[in-house]
């Protein structure tokens, strides 16, 4: 390397390192610039991969129900999701709707497996915990306002009907019947025991429902029924999605399989706009991180403005001015850039915790892309204070008395 | 042919006439001091002297030629070359130690040779302090750290304005010396100071006052 070289990296390093304290402030904002970059960067990209897990496990895509006025049988069920590959296949939750009053009021009991339940709609967010056995309930919302429940609370279900004559009631454990004043009808009600295990919110029409087990709603209902719906989360393209309920209508008579619209549609839609927050985010933050590196450099420069003279007395080029000054700026943009892209994996792995609770995927090409952004955002702040250095005028600076 | 030969010089700023007309003949290895009271224009003369300033008016011929009104900027640095500067508040770069100071002057020039740079700083006795930040030396070496970096690249003049001004009497001495030193092998040197003490030394002592030569005399006291 010849000596000129050396003596121009000489006193650029020793510009870096003996005036770091200055050198610290415009560097700091290039660090914060270039972590939020590589930050964002890191969670733009696995923002897709994040999401589409993140919808998969929104739980039911296809829900189905009986094709006639009945309800769905088992073995209908069970041929009908032989259709889907099994490890395609994450889950699927019947239900079974009964009516029945809780404290005099109407309120429709849901029956449902609850650890099926959790694969089918993981956005569940439940107050108090799940029901883990027989005898528990879970409560929508709405219902535990309406009627005042809260967890932990014992209420009971009453299944009102209507005695006939075909009707054993002998073989009801805990009945009691009385006639109606107005029709002479005799009714029977059942009671089910529940204890409250927590409260259901999702936001919307789940939070009408009382949740139990298949085999409390058989109970209170005292007869054996196939299901209402049955939710099924499968996870596959939308495409296929739509081959698989063709196949299973034309080949399972008894059910009808459709497609759950509202979040797999909305799916892409989503991505788009969450990307376009984190690419209008990086910008406007980029945008910043120049403005407080052009402030820096302005003041960094005005404060040379005597060495700048200096050198200009001792025959320095505009251009070997620039060069020097340019030069300490893209050192910092790639000093900056480097710390950045490091803080930024930490940073998105942060916010990767906290928002979709999974790690992120480590990008390497951010680190590239990150350093030449820091040294090209760097470049361009510092070239208005650049050129008022250009434009000292050592005669002025270098005069004093 | 003179070294320096500055022809009906003026200098305005807005109204004000920093310079009025001034002529004056400088030989080659001439010792001239330049005195007068403060805003004489004492540093304005020595800003177009240097080439760092241009003049409203007149002409500055170096080694025959009119660089004034010169825009090349060729031409401006062939001048340049051939001047070094010494300033009052020296004006180091304060992150660069001293024999990096010098190497600078060299870097622009024509090319560092940190061995030369020593030698500078050796000549006027601050071979020790070499590695020494600005901040860590005396007003005093950073005046002859300034001194070495302007005769680095052996100028035919050097141009110091008011040298000695921040300077205590021992230290002033020694910057004396250097002059002197230099004077004897041929260098030519511009001296602008109020100190009559200093003024004595030179071989010749022009006087401005209000922008204007006053008088110009041969030294009687010189000891050269
Ligand atoms: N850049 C400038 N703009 C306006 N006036 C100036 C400028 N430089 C010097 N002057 C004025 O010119 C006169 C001569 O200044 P200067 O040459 O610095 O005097 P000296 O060095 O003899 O003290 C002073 O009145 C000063 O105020
Ligand atoms: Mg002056």
């Amino acid at each position: 390397m010849n000596k000129k070289r050396m003596m121009f990296i000489r006193m650029i390093a020793a510009s870096l390192v003996r005036r770091r304290s200055r050198m610290i402030i415009a560097l700091l904002s290039i660090v914060v610039g270039g972590t939020i970059l590589s930050g964002l960067g890191m969670i733009y990209y696995d923002v897709p991969r994040q999401m589409s897990s993140q919808f998969r496990s929104y739980g039911a895509n296809i829900i189905i129900t009986p094709s006639k006025d009945s309800f769905i049988e088992d073995d209908d069920l069970l041929s009908g999701l032989s259709f889907f590959p099994q490890e395609e296949l994450e889950g699927y939750t019947p239900y079974r709707y009964e009516n029945t009053s809780v404290h005099n009021m109407p309120v429709t009991l849901a029956g449902i497996d609850f650890d099926s339940v959790q694969k089918t709609s993981p956005y569940w967010r439940i107050n108090g915990g799940r029901p883990t056995s027989d005898g528990e309930a879970l409560v929508g919302a709405k219902v535990a306002e309406r009627l005042g429940i809260s967890a932990g609370d014992d209420i009971s279900a009453v299944n009102s009907f209507e005695v006939t004559d075909d009707m054993d009631i002998s073989k009801i454990p805990d009945y009691e019947m009385y006639t109606s004043p107005d029709t002479g009808e005799q009714f029977c009600d059942h009671e089910l025991s529940l204890k409250v295990t927590g409260i259901l919110q999702t936001g919307g029409s789940e939070e009408e429902y009382i949740y139990v087990s298949l085999s409390d709603v058989a109970d209170l209902a005292l007869t054996d029924r196939g299901y209402d719906i049955v939710e099924v989360s499968v996870a596959a393209t939308q495409d296929r999605l739509s081959s698989y309920i063709e196949t299973i209508n034309s080949n399972v008579f008894n059910i009808s399989a459709k497609l759950v619209k509202r979040v797999t549609a909305s799916e892409s839609t989503v991505l788009t706009k969450l990307q376009s927050l984190v690419f209008i985010v990086t910008a406007v933050v980029l945008v910043l991180t120049m403005i407080c590196v052009a402030t820096t450099m302005t003041a960094v420069i005005a404060e040379r403005r005597r060495e700048i003279g200096l050198r200009k007395a001792l025959g320095a080029y505009n251009s070997s001015i620039v060069g020097q000054f340019l030069t300490e700026g893209l050192v910092l943009g790639a000093i900056g850039g480097i710390l950045g892209s490091i803080l930024g994996y930490v940073f998105a792995q942060i916010v990767s915790q906290n928002v979709f609770g999974s790690s992120i995927m480590f990008r390497p090409v951010l680190i590239p892309i990150t350093i030449a952004a820091s040294v090209l955002v760097t470049g361009i702040a510092c070239l208005i204070p650049i050129k008022s250095a250009v434009e000292v005028d050592p005669a002025l600076v270098l005069k004093g008395e | 042919m003179s070294l320096l030969e500055l022809k009906n010089i003026s200098k305005i700023y807005g109204g004000l006439k920093a310079l009025d007309n001034v002529s004056l003949r400088i030989e080659k290895g001439e010792w001239i001091a330049i005195m007068g009271p403060s805003g004489s224009g004492k540093s304005t003369m020595m800003n177009i002297v240097g080439a760092l300033d241009k003049p409203t008016s007149g002409e500055v011929i170096f080694d025959g030629r009119d660089i004034s009104k010169e825009s090349n900027k060729r031409l401006t640095e062939l001048h340049r070359d051939k001047i070094g500067l010494v300033f009052q508040q020296f004006h180091l770069i304060n992150y660069l130690n001293a024999v990096e100071n010098v190497m600078v002057a060299q870097y622009y020039h024509s090319m560092p040779d940190e061995k030369e740079a020593l030698e500078a700083l050796e000549r006027v006795g601050l071979a020790e302090r070499a590695r020494h930040l600005p901040s860590q030396l005396s007003g005093g070496e950073q005046q002859r750290v300034c001194i070495a970096r302007a005769l680095i690249n052996s100028p035919e003049l050097i141009l110091a304005d008011e040298p000695t001004g921040n300077l205590d009497e021992a230290n002033e001495n020694i910057v004396l010396e250097i002059f002197r030193q230099l004077h004897k092998e041929g260098t030519s040197l511009i001296v602008v100071t109020h100190d009559p003490e200093v003024g004595e030394e030179a071989q010749r002592i022009v006087r401005l006052e209000h922008g204007k030569v006053i008088s110009d005399q041969k030294n009687e006291l010189f000891k050269g």
